[in-house]
């Protein structure tokens, strides 16, 4: 079993023409490298009617129905993230419920409002009741605002994850982008933190620092937007750990924060 | 089956620890992934006003190991760069290598005009990295600039002889200069694909089919970056085993006059 916790795919209502391409793409590389489920997000029209990073209400859920319709289509192979904005409560709440209701299995925040922020509160509450992860885009240390998100770094999670311990976050990507260094060291105890792998940075020695610094229980495979290095990191994992704790990482880790019988299929 | 790295290093990088790295360890690692055959850069001689002592490091740790030959470092604008190219030819160095923008050179000054013309009168292409990180994660004292494209496609009209092999360029990178070159132009240049991203984006599938699986070649970029990586992207094309051992080794021996 291989658990992507980190995918996305397109809709026809996104800015790119070539939607189902990339979409077929992720499906046959997932079949290549051997992924039981990839657990995706849309975020909105990706910039199409409204920011990426700040999709409007409308944005989402045509966002999330477009993932619910590609879980119908595949649902052996894709497994859902309600992706919402939390500056607008209500329609976050409602859309969580919505799509979890409909067979979505957790939670994605990306960079609408800081994860520190009490906006996000309702949502990490919801998450608790429903027992579902809650996915938060970051930017390992961020020094800066970046241009187009408002986005978070894991101290900022932290201070998130404290109130809501009973929740169970992903941080993002550490390989996609930012001192990855500063943020392994500052999920120290935070133990309902869990970190993913994904991103299109493939630096040596980041995945030993992982292991070493968060511990092997802590750590979840994923792609995001490249799939080589999700692969080449599965590779690496699969030369330095032993085959227990490559379990842990490939599938057992996530079949611990998802809700119980999520990937049963696979 | 020969799979040759154009985009190795060896010795310490400045800006953060990649951990127990030498010419065993390489070794191993290429044995491990089933490479046969590293050009070997020097990282300090990237880093240096003048390269030819890292350079020498890099021969002294290379020598006795024919799977690792050392690509000498010039920087142009240091009185007696024009020896350390030559003694590259007499030592069959497979190519040159130049990071302009670390060593604060123009592209269309003077002293690169003269390593390009050097360079191709000794039938030595010459190797440059687009950047070694990328820029989100790089350390706040790393703020050298990027090769532009604009740059590339300066550097290749300057001398028509010369030969660049460029790595860790991405799809946008290669497409504004291959098609902002002539035919001519855009053979000189061989691009390594440790930057390219496979799918779903498939970059490197679209690049094939739209510049040529004549004009790439691999390479990794370790031990900064998981030398994984630019196998795992050749894994997941659908190409055929003939253009997989261009790509692996073809295409270089080739560019550099040694056809299989």
């Amino acid at each position: 079993m291989l658990i992507d916790v980190h995918a996305h795919f397109h809709h026809a209502g996104g800015q790119r023409a070539d939607w189902a391409e990339r979409n077929a793409s992720r499906l046959r590389a997932g079949e290549q490298i051997g992924i039981t489920r990839h657990v995706a997000s849309i975020l909105g029209s990706w910039g199409r009617t409204s920011p990426t990073y700040f999709p409007s209400p409308a944005d989402v859920t045509t966002g999330n129905n477009a993932l619910l319709d590609l879980m119908r289509a595949h649902p052996d192979r894709i497994a859902g993230y309600a992706c919402v904005n939390p500056n607008y409560t209500a329609h976050a709440l409602g859309e969580i419920t919505r799509c979890l209701e409909l067979g979505m299995i957790g939670i994605k925040l990306a960079a609408s409002r800081r994860a520190n922020d009490p906006l996000l509160d309702p949502i990490a509450e919801l998450a608790g009741a429903r027992r579902v992860p809650v996915l938060h885009h970051i930017w390992q240390h961020r020094r800066t605002e970046w241009p187009g998100q408002e986005a978070s770094d894991a101290t900022e999670l932290i201070e998130l994850a404290h109130r809501h311990p009973a929740v169970p976050f992903i941080l993002a990507h550490i390989g996609g982008g930012g001192d990855w260094r500063y943020t392994l060291d500052a999920l120290a105890g935070v133990d309902n933190v869990h970190v993913d792998l994904s991103g299109s940075g493939v630096d040596r020695l980041m995945l030993e620092s992982c292991v070493s610094r968060v511990g092997v229980g802590r750590l979840l495979w994923g792609c995001d937007i490249t799939m080589c290095t999700g692969l080449a990191k599965l590779r690496h994992l699969e030369n330095m750990l032993p085959p227990e704790g490559l379990e842990q990482v490939r599938w057992r880790n996530a079949a611990t924060i998802f809700p119980p019988g999520s990937f049963a299929a696979g | 089956m020969t799979c040759i790295d154009v985009n190795a290093f060896l010795g310490v990088y400045p800006f953060h620890d990649v951990g127990e790295w030498n010419t065993d360890i390489l070794l191993k690692e290429m044995e491990r992934l089933g490479i046969t055959e590293s050009w070997v850069s020097s990282l300090p001689a990237v880093f240096s006003r003048d390269p030819a002592a890292s350079t020498a490091d890099l021969f002294l740790a290379t020598s006795g190991n024919p799977r690792l030959r050392p690509v000498p470092s010039v920087h142009p604008g240091i009185s007696g760069w024009q020896d350390v190219v030559r003694d590259a030819a007499a030592r069959h160095a497979p190519c040159l290598r130049c990071d302009p923008m670390f060593h604060d050179l123009a592209v269309d000054g003077p002293e690169i005009g003269a390593l390009l013309a050097l360079s191709a009168a000794q039938r030595l292409p010459v190797v440059m990295a687009v950047r070694l990180e990328d820029l989100r994660q790089r350390h706040p004292e790393d703020v050298t600039p990027d090769l532009s494209p604009a740059m590339i496609r300066t550097l290749i009209r300057r001398d028509s002889s010369a030969r660049l092999i460029i790595t860790h360029a991405d799809r946008e990178f290669i497409e504004q200069v291959h098609f902002g070159s002539t035919t001519q132009e855009a053979s000189r240049i061989l691009w390594d694909i440790a930057w390219i991203w496979g799918p779903p984006e498939d970059h490197l599938e679209i690049l094939i089919a739209t510049v040529g699986v004549d004009r790439f070649t691999f390479g990794t970029g370790t031990p900064l970056r998981l030398p994984e990586t630019s196998i795992a992207k050749l894994d997941l094309l659908r190409l055929s085993s003939g253009d997989r051992h261009r790509i692996e080794a073809g295409n270089l021996g080739v560019f550099c006059g040694n056809p299989a």
